[in-house]
């Protein structure tokens, strides 16, 4: 029966306590957070992880979000925007300090995933914090030294709204950045600010014909009308990934 | 309006229950027949209740209610799951 129990204690649905080693603002609104689980054991780039949050009164809520790390070890990163009406997201934005605890569960979702083995080209496509899944599969493709290309469309409402902007502004020789300004675009940008576009994804993207993997992150409005374009561009639906986090 | 998301979300909650991951099994669409992965699907209700529904012709497929106490899954939507190993 012992190995029954130590199954079950393996589960990946069971709630383990991490500690928050380091945080950096990445906008107003939102940081990254480093965080050490013991037992998380590693994850494929684009895999979420549920947080937990538990008041004095027992009252529990849960919320997804995506690690922007990818890897062995047990050493993650989140990257966490503000909902103004969020349960979950002021705290881990404004409340929570280094050296807190928080509980996890995880490497959650082995769809919405890419591993170096992957061949063919990729587009990510993300909007707003949406782009940390993508920063995950970013990593991993240089870490592991893949020579697949990649671009990457990130649609945020200003500049400085942009998460990990210092590292997309010096990309990897392998990957392309464009960036798509909502709200107000950076004095010489070419591109009037505006939302996301098929002609946005016909200029900067890899066309259909080279048959890539696409990913799109982000809002649910934004990605339903991206994954629609995509198609109507002649993308095969079942290679472009969605991943809807609502919220906006 | 209530904002949908999706099957993804579907990996945490259901880790509860199954050793499997829901976002990459398949499910057959009582309704309209359709092949999907769970992570297609859309996903209405969160964070206590989830109604999953076909992203073809949005029946439901299944809905999940976490109580305190207990989970209730209905799953008469769909005719099978098929799930990797």
């Amino acid at each position: 029966m012992t190995g029954t129990s130590e199954a079950r204690d393996g589960r990946i649905g069971n709630w383990k306590v991490g500690v928050v080693t380091s945080i950096r603002r990445e906008s107003a609104s939102g940081r990254s957070i480093t965080i050490d689980v013991p037992g998380w054991g590693g994850n494929i780039a684009g895999q979420h992880t549920d947080v937990r949050l538990t008041a004095q009164n027992g009252y529990t809520a849960v919320r997804s979000y995506s690690v922007a790390s990818a890897g062995v070890g047990d050493r993650i990163e989140l990257a966490v925007d503000r909902l103004p009406t969020g349960e979950v997201s002021p705290y881990l934005v404004d409340t929570l300090r280094e050296g807190d605890e928080l509980e996890l569960r995880g490497p959650l979702g082995g769809w919405f995933v890419w591993t170096p083995q992957q061949a063919e080209s990729v587009q990510l496509i993300g909007g707003g914090s949406g782009i940390v899944p993508l920063m995950a599969m970013i990593r991993s493709h240089e870490a592991s030294g893949s020579a697949t290309p990649f671009r990457l469309l990130y649609s945020v409402r200003t500049p400085l709204d942009a998460f990990f902007r210092a590292e997309l502004e010096s990309p990897s020789a392998n990957l392309e950045v464009t960036w798509i300004f909502t709200r107000r675009a950076p004095s010489g940008c070419s591109r009037p600010a505006g939302r996301i576009t098929a002609a946005d994804l016909e200029a900067h993207g890899f066309p259909a014909a080279l048959s890539p993997t696409v990913f799109v992150c982000g809002p649910t409005g934004f990605v339903e009308t991206v994954a629609t374009a995509l198609v109507a561009l002649g993308h095969e639906p079942n290679r472009v990934k969605t991943e809807r986090f609502g919220g906006a | 309006m209530v904002e949908h998301i999706d099957g993804n979300a579907l990996a945490g909650p259901l880790s509860d229950l199954f050793t499997f991951d829901p976002t990459t099994a398949s499910a057959r669409c009582a309704g309209c027949g359709d092949v999907a992965v769970l992570a297609r699907a859309m996903v209405y209700g969160e964070p206590d209740t989830f109604v999953v529904r076909c992203a073809n012709c949005d029946d439901v497929l299944m809905t999940i209610v976490q109580a305190p106490d207990r989970f209730c899954i209905e799953l008469r939507g769909m005719t099978w799951l098929k799930i990797p190993r």
